[in-house]
């Protein structure tokens, strides 16, 4: 149904590119001419993020790739090994189940967080005051930091000294952080508990984007409550969708600080995803070889994911999603 | 094969920065401005462990010294288990403060051997007064290949079988002198709805000390030593596998407080289970005695802790007095520092780190300082029983056993706890467990 867009460019006349970056609607064709010429201006705006990103993100990871093909203890000398270490970490049982972890982690926290996200942002895209008021309670969770939820919660799912032995409910009364099962219900649920303010946020304002006109129009036709959502809310928020998704399939595929605190990886190997392993085979281990190594994997893996779920949007992903309104 | 030579800063920052790229956040990156090689003046940086009693007393001992007027000591603390990474990534980026806090051993080897710390021997030689003020063998974790790279420090550790006194007596036990009593103990607690053993397992090292006094009760001292040496296959010893399975016989038993899989040591929750009344028995550090003081209202003061040795096993070849522990506290000379620092730092060992003000401060916190001459002030504490028992049980020993986290090298250290927590859940076999840490001897 968005075909109309980029179908419709080649047809759009000669005299739109002849103004150059004149004034006037800003359409997908005025953005190609704008491409062609490269100013001084441009290069100049665009420095200091590329600096900073060829600093901070580029030249770590050519020295990453360069140390995945290394031994090092991280205080001795660096030595040369060639690809010892990819062939311990690509060996090592604890990489694939890391792998597998992470992979299941994404899933879970996905199909968790993001009906949960738009629900919540729909509801609280209302203008009532109650809701004003139960979102400053919602989005709470965001100005905690990591490290204190993850100490919070582990103070209160002791299981000797925490609210369900102190409340002394039975059912609540399980080894919350020491069984290898329930564990990961726990953390599903603090990491959600995190995460879904930021992703309701970015729902809620895209709900208020929605124009007014579309539901009034389809009220006419006689849609309901329900019908609208599906058939206008979802609908309009595909984009939002795409962008929330890319930052918890990327967030949790490098998840690692609340995971940390809490368990440690534990118990056993439990919950030791693939970025803690890295950690803590880096880290701990001292095999510094081996984690560059598996640095490198979960960059790429986290790049594929991430074009990956842009792809999903299509190529159209810069055409109007307002047609008709 | 080719040795290539890369600068190791510039290859700490390039790692640090690709963990803050690919860790969306972690409390790794390097140390602050503090400490490392370009400070001059009279001052000199100092890390060390939190957590009471040693916090306040090591935080008064560094205001002293600074008062003398001779240096400053910038002092920071750091959570046990954090610091233990946190140390060497900063050592490895040449940021280390000019006094380091360690336990000697191994990993004060691999930073001996890259010469990250300082040889103090011809300093110690030419101011014997102040190696003489320690006991003789406190100076064996702190020497690699016959030279002296660490300063002890603080007190004596062993780790030690607590009892909640009044737990014991309500289920109708004595503390466990063999294997048959503790089995029995366990039972009666089980039966009694009290946790038998508190233990702090997501730590691991509070499990492994279970492994240590384990494998000398059925193998001796001679077994670790053999590990510790690295001699090859050491780990298939019979008595690693027996080890192994006395844990299984714990585990079977239902031997240690619910939920111990996920309980850190950091928190101290297991020390609470004991001042709680909720648990009956503890194997930890001789430190948890202060904790326990501190912490625990008048438990402690009640009389109400009790301490003893590990049970001895029927048919094993340890003895009863064997100890396992940690010999001392050890702080290092960072070689990175700058010549100012060094010397405040020197002047601070000789004349701040173990004063008669500090040793009479561990005394009375209930440790056993590592300095000659505290008979008198042990027998006049509130604390005499634990520490003259302590006291003597050090002087009696036929075998101190140093930590095997500490003993061993760093990378094998942690092989061993990972293998460690496995037993502990169950997870892995004894064979299993010999197997995956023989592996860790050909490296």
């Amino acid at each position: 149904m968005t075909s109309a867009g980029p179908a419709a460019i080649p047809a759009v006349p000669e005299r739109h590119r002849a103004p150059g970056h004149g004034g006037g609607p800003a359409s997908a064709t005025s953005v190609r001419v704008h491409k062609q010429r490269l100013h001084l201006s441009h290069v100049l705006f665009a420095l200091p993020a590329l600096l900073f990103f060829l600093v901070f993100a580029i030249l770590p990871l050519i020295g990453v790739l360069a140390l995945s093909f290394t031994s090092w203890n991280g205080i001795g000398a660096i030595e040369f090994t060639g690809l010892t270490s990819w062939t311990d970490a690509l060996t090592r049982e604890t990489t694939w189940r890391g792998l597998l972890l992470v992979l299941f982690m994404i899933v879970a926290t996905w199909l968790l967080q993001t009906p949960l996200s738009i629900l919540l942002g729909t509801f609280l895209a209302g203008q009532q005051r109650y809701r004003n008021v139960l979102a400053v309670m919602y989005f709470l969770p965001m100005l905690l930091s990591s490290a204190a939820i993850a100490i919070t919660f582990k103070s209160l799912l002791d299981p000797n000294f925490g609210v369900p032995a102190g409340l002394e409910l039975e059912f609540l009364q399980q080894n919350w952080l020491g069984d290898s099962t329930l564990v990961w219900v726990a953390l599903l649920v603090i990491i959600a508990w995190q995460f879904i303010p930021f992703h309701t946020l970015i729902y809620q304002g895209a709900v208020r984007q929605i124009p007014q006109t579309m539901y009034e129009a389809a009220q006419i036709d006689g849609a309901g409550r329900v019908r609208q959502f599906f058939s206008i809310t979802l609908p309009q928020l595909k984009y939002t969708l795409i962008t929330s998704s890319t930052l918890m399939v990327v967030g949790a595929l490098t998840y690692f600080d609340i995971i940390f605190v809490l368990t440690q990886g534990g118990p056993g190997k439990s919950t030791r995803i693939l970025p803690l392993d890295m950690y803590l085979t880096g880290f701990r281990g001292n095999e510094m070889g081996v984690a560059s190594s598996l640095a490198v994997i979960l960059v790429v893996i986290g790049l594929g994911l991430a074009l990956g779920v842009q792809r999903l949007g299509g190529k159209s992903s810069s055409a109007s999603q307002l047609e008709g309104a | 094969m080719k040795n290539i030579q890369l600068t190791r800063r510039s290859m700490v920052g390039a790692t640090l920065g690709a963990s803050a790229l690919t860790l969306a956040a972690c409390g790794t990156s390097g140390p602050g401005g503090s400490g490392g090689s370009g400070g001059g003046g009279d001052s000199a940086s100092y890390w060390a462990l939190s957590g009471q009693p040693n916090e306040t007393i090591t935080e008064d001992t560094v205001t002293a010294f600074n008062e003398l007027g001779t240096g400053t000591i910038d002092l920071t603390f750091f959570q046990n288990d954090a610091y233990k990474q946190k140390i060497r990534t900063a050592i490895g980026a040449g940021e280390a403060p000019t006094v380091i806090t360690g336990w000697g051993g191994g990993g004060l080897r691999t930073y001996a051997e890259e010469e990250q710390v300082e040889d103090l021997t011809g300093w110690l030689d030419e101011n014997s007064e102040v190696k003489e003020r320690f006991i003789e063998s406190v100076w064996e974790a702190a020497t690699v290949d016959d030279k002296i790279y660490a300063m002890p420090t603080g007190a004596a550790q062993p780790i030690v079988m607590f009892h909640n006194k009044t737990v014991l007596e309500d289920i109708g036990v004595e503390a466990p002198e063999s294997w048959e009593d503790l089995l029995d103990a366990i039972e009666k607690a089980n039966s009694a709805g009290v946790a038998p053993i508190a233990l702090a397992g997501q730590s691991r090292w509070t499990s492994m000390m279970w492994l240590e006094y384990l494998l000398d009760r059925v193998g001796g001292a001679e077994v670790f030593a053999r590990i510790a040496a690295g001699e090859p296959d050491s780990w298939l010893d019979p008595a690693v596998v027996e080890m192994g399975t006395k844990v299984e016989e714990l585990l079977a038993a239902k031997a240690f407080a619910d939920g111990f899989e996920s309980m850190a040591a950091d928190s101290n929750t297991d020390q609470a289970l004991m001042w709680s009344d909720k648990a009956a028995l503890m194997l930890h550090g001789g430190w948890t005695f202060g904790g326990m003081k501190s912490g625990g209202g008048t438990f402690v003061q009640d009389g109400r802790l009790g301490f003893g040795p590990f049970p001895t096993i029927e048919g094993g070849k340890g003895e009863l007095t064997n100890l396992v522990g940690n010999p001392a506290g050890y702080v290092s000379l960072s070689a990175a520092a700058s010549d100012a620092e060094k010397e405040v730092a020197k002047t601070f060992f000789a004349d701040g780190l173990m004063t008669d003000a500090v040793s009479n401060a561990l005394v009375e916190s209930g440790s056993v300082p590592v300095v000659q001459g505290q008979d008198d002030a042990l027998a006049a504490s509130d604390d005499a029983e634990y520490l003259q028992w302590i006291y003597s049980s050090l002087q009696e020993t036929p075998a101190f056993t140093q930590s095997w986290d500490q003993a061993l090298q760093p990378t094998a250290a942690e092989e061993l706890l990972v293998n460690t927590e496995q037993l502990f859940l169950g997870k892995l076999t004894p064979e299993q467990f010999a197997e995956n840490m023989n592996a860790t001897l050909e490296g």
